[in-house]
């Protein structure tokens, strides 16, 4: 049986990024939070080891077990799904600080063309630009109106970055800290691109040039260019994440308590509001009730969908009569690029995640797409994120895998080969969803999700044509062999690609084409909040944690304000 | 760093990485910090790296139960990764123990991952859908290795030709081999992903034996920070650490 415990304001479900964030600014408007996360805590002290490639980002002890839960994966509504077993195209987080803990650090605003790419795209390409397969549609919010909150962020993680980028919304105020080093690394590809006639500009980076205190007095240290972020948390305290800012800023008040291996199995619905959420504590086996005036799903994009499933909160997307709205428009990204191999030795060992320059010349609608057949872009960049022995083995296309040659040309190519790469946007299709298992379930007995996804011809389309200007940038930057990336056939779960899942529970402007409005509050349901990437209706050409986490600002300022006022804050 | 810059001082540590001036999280990582033993010549940090490597590593069988099978194990690393004139292979680096000692804990029992049916073989594009351990599939590889040598030179693995075990090595990654329950060319992938993982991991694990895969490579291992150097365009040649000499 379970126990039921005392009501509190709030309830955050998941302490990442998008937790971290809507318990502090809750907690600071005086109401009481109290943040479920279902593994562990977990700081800078734990990660003074962490320069150890086999642990963290080969066997990802950071990262979610799956022999507790996962998803099930197909291509194609034919084919029977099945469950992912091992981690691999994308990395789940857990713990304190969720995916916030082990990422890069690439901390962008998506475009204004972003939020309102249906309303653009049919005004200057006519509205067949696309089959009506794609389902586009605009954000139910602006650029503009967002403006402020992206800001508050990069506030908050004292973003490193420079405004110059041609392309991009027009930025209020000017980046916290000043850009990373220009390496020489990023310089051959700051001299190819400019020759090209393109605009270099370093990369907007939570890896900070300098240490920054943020204004809510959490100190971030100034990176040491060690070379290990991305699966590893920073043992400096240099790389923005939740347990160095959000999390600590929350602690202060006084308002806020964490729950550890608090795994939330069910948001209790109860006419038009929810009454709070059942949990299991995993180390007990105990299930608690714990009601609150306000519940926010803040979990990652996958766990968000699959709770209000589960609690039968909102309709399914039907891929067959197009109703309903949960699990629709799931995206992911492509990502097209180049390898160079060059004859002289390079610091590829050297890095940060975010340390990088990047063109967005062929990103969003920066370029005519008329005669084209696809729309949107993707930024392109180098990065020097620090190569790492066991996945470095670079060897041109007709080298054995294995033995005396693979041994000589993979070491010899280690220090040599230099990678460009580009984040190609996605656009939702009407096949392309999240929904619930039948057949497989979690260790807690709760159907997993399921995920239906393939590439597209615009996927196919776009790839090719941002891996031939990553192919020609890398020509231009001298090196002797170019390797262009294969052409995508049909999506595959193994091999890394990218933890940039997006969409199922999509934010827009009416009940009719979305699960949550612009505050990321639930049409039907006044008091719950879903918040993270599954709010995002397409995927863009960049990363997506700014974009989240300002939405994540604006949906708590509605919090606060809905638990003064009550009723639909749109 | 090989121009003496090996160990970042104290004060240019601090100064950099802004550590001294706010407020910290706890105190929690001073103490860390401290740990890191950045300038050596400070007294009353002790320095164990050196004394590690002076004792003897008992080494052992942990997942292998007799000795041929650990020598087919070796003899197919060591094809993948071969001794040359760069430096050792995969025997010398250790990889075979390190392979062992692998399969005898969480990755050989496959404990973060999901292993619930109902298993169905599935489609390339959704993965492993094994319901055997990656020690399942080691063992039953081996011994795979071994008969295949039987059935087609009369000897046992480990006896052959260089070639000869590169052939039926090949045989196995052109999936020419049944195997119950997966696949040769997935036992073949498996193998080769752990021999790189067991010579280029740190040497902790007990493979990558005196960092001299690190060396071929000039990875340097674990390294505080690269601030000072990697603006500079000149390449580094640093002599590398491990995690163990922490």
């Amino acid at each position: 049986m379970a126990t039921n415990l005392p009501k509190v304001d709030v309830i955050v479900v998941g302490l990442g990024w998008t937790g971290g964030i809507i318990a502090a600014e809750c907690a600071k408007a005086g109401l009481k939070v109290i943040g479920l996360e279902r593994g562990r805590s977990r700081g800078t002290e734990d990660y003074l080891r962490i320069h150890d490639e086999y642990r963290y980002a080969l066997r990802y002890e950071l990262m979610q077990d799956l022999s507790k839960e996962t998803i099930t994966i197909r291509n194609n509504r034919k084919m029977p799904a099945l469950p992912m077993r091992q981690l691999s195209s994308f990395l789940l987080g857990e713990g304190l600080g969720g995916s916030g803990t082990h990422w890069n650090g690439h901390t962008w605003r998506f475009y204004p063309y972003d939020f309102q790419i249906k309303t653009m795209t049919d005004q200057k390409y006519g509205p067949n630009k696309l089959s009506k397969e794609y389902l586009l549609q605009d954000w139910g919010v602006t650029y503009d109106e967002l403006e402020p909150y992206f800001y508050k962020y990069e506030q908050t993680a004292g973003i490193s970055g420079e405004d110059k980028n041609p392309f991009w919304g027009k930025r209020a105020q000017q980046f916290p800290t000043p850009p990373m080093k220009k390496t020489p690394i990023l310089k051959k590809f700051e001299g190819a691109t400019q020759k090209l006639g393109y605009t270099p500009f370093m990369l907007p980076s939570a890896n900070l040039s300098e240490a920054y205190t943020n204004p809510d007095g959490e100190v971030i240290n100034a990176c040491q260019y060690c070379g290990f972020c991305e699966r590893f948390g920073c043992e400096y305290g240099a790389k923005t994440s939740p347990e160095i800012t959000v999390i600590p800023t929350a602690r202060k008040t006084g308002n806020f308590e964490e729950r550890f291996h608090a795994n939330v199995v069910e948001v209790i619905k109860n006419g038009n509001k929810v009454s709070g959420v059942k949990y299991i504590d995993t180390q007990s086996g105990e299930e608690f009730i714990q009601p609150a005036e306000v519940v926010v799903l803040a979990s990652y994009v996958m766990n968000n969908a699959k709770l209000l499933m589960v609690s039968k909160i909102g309709e399914q997307y039907d891929p067959d009569t197009g109703r309903g709205t949960l699990g629709k428009n799931y995206c992911y990204q492509i990502l097209p690029g180049a390898t160079g191999y060059f004859d002289e030795q390079m610091n590829v060992f050297m890095g940060a995640g975010a340390l990088g320059m990047t063109i967005d010349d062929f990103n969003g609608d920066n370029f005519d797409h008329s005669d084209l057949d696809f729309i949107h872009g993707g930024s392109i960049s180098i990065t020097q994120t620090g190569y790492r022995p066991i996945e470095t083995n670079p060897i041109q296309s007709d080298t054995p895998t294995w033995g005396p040659e693979f041994k000589k040309n993979s070491i010899y190519n280690y220090t040599r080969t230099l990678g460009i790469g580009g984040q190609g946007a996605s656009m939702p299709h009407k096949e392309n969803y999240l929904s619930l298992d039948g057949n497989y379930k979690d260790a807690y007995g709760v159907p997993l999700l399921q995920m239906t996804y393939n590439f597209t011809d615009q996927d196919r389309a776009l790839h090719k044509h941002l891996s031939e200007v990553c192919s020609n940038i890398m020509k231009e930057m001298g090196a002797k062999t170019v390797d262009i990336k294969k052409p995508i056939t049909d999506y595959d779960i193994v091999g890394y690609q990218t933890t940039h899942n997006t969409g199922g529970t999509i934010m827009g402007s009416s009940p009719d084409n979305s699960v949550v409005n612009s505050y990321l509050q639930h049409w039907d349901a006044e008091n719950l909040f879903v918040v993270g990437a599954g709010n995002f209706p397409h995927n863009g050409g960049y990363n997506p944690t700014g974009t989240v986490a300002a939405l994540a600002y604006r949906s708590a300022e509605g919090i606060v304000n809905y638990s003064k006022n009550g009723g639909s804050l749109v | 760093m090989s121009e003496g810059k090996k160990n970042i001082t104290r004060r240019d540590f601090l100064k950099t990485t802004g550590v001294a001036t706010g407020a910290l999280i706890g105190g929690g990582i001073i103490g860390g910090l401290v740990g890191f033993n950045m300038d050596k010549t400070d007294q009353g940090v002790s320095n164990v790296g050196k004394e590690n490597h002076a004792m003897p590593t008992p080494r052992g069988m942990q997942f292998f139960q007799n000795t041929r099978d650990f020598e087919v194990l070796s003899n197919a690393t060591e094809r993948i990764f071969p001794k040359d004139d760069l430096g050792p292979g995969a025997i010398e680096l250790g990889v075979p123990y390190f392979i062992d000692h692998q399969l005898a804990g969480q990755y050989g029992s496959n404990s973060r991952e999901y292993m619930h049916g109902p298993f169905a073989v599935g489609a390339a594009t959704q993965g492993y859908q094994s319901r055997l351990t990656r020690g399942a599939i080691f063992r039953q590889g081996i011994t795979l290795l071994e008969a295949e040598a039987n059935k087609r030179f009369d000897t046992g693995f480990s006896s052959l030709e260089g070639e000869q075990m590169d052939e039926i090595l090949t045989a196995f990654q052109n999936d020419e081999i049944p195997m119950a329950g997966t696949t040769s060319a997935f036992f073949f992938r498996l193998l080769r992903s752990a021999t790189l993982e067991g010579a280029y991991s740190d040497p902790m694990y007990g493979g990558n034996n005196n960092m001299d895969a690190w060396r071929m490579k000039e990875f340097p291992g674990h390294q505080m920070a690269y601030i000072n150097l990697i603006e500079d365009e000149k390449f580094q040649k640093i002599e590398p650490m491990s995690l163990g000499e922490m």
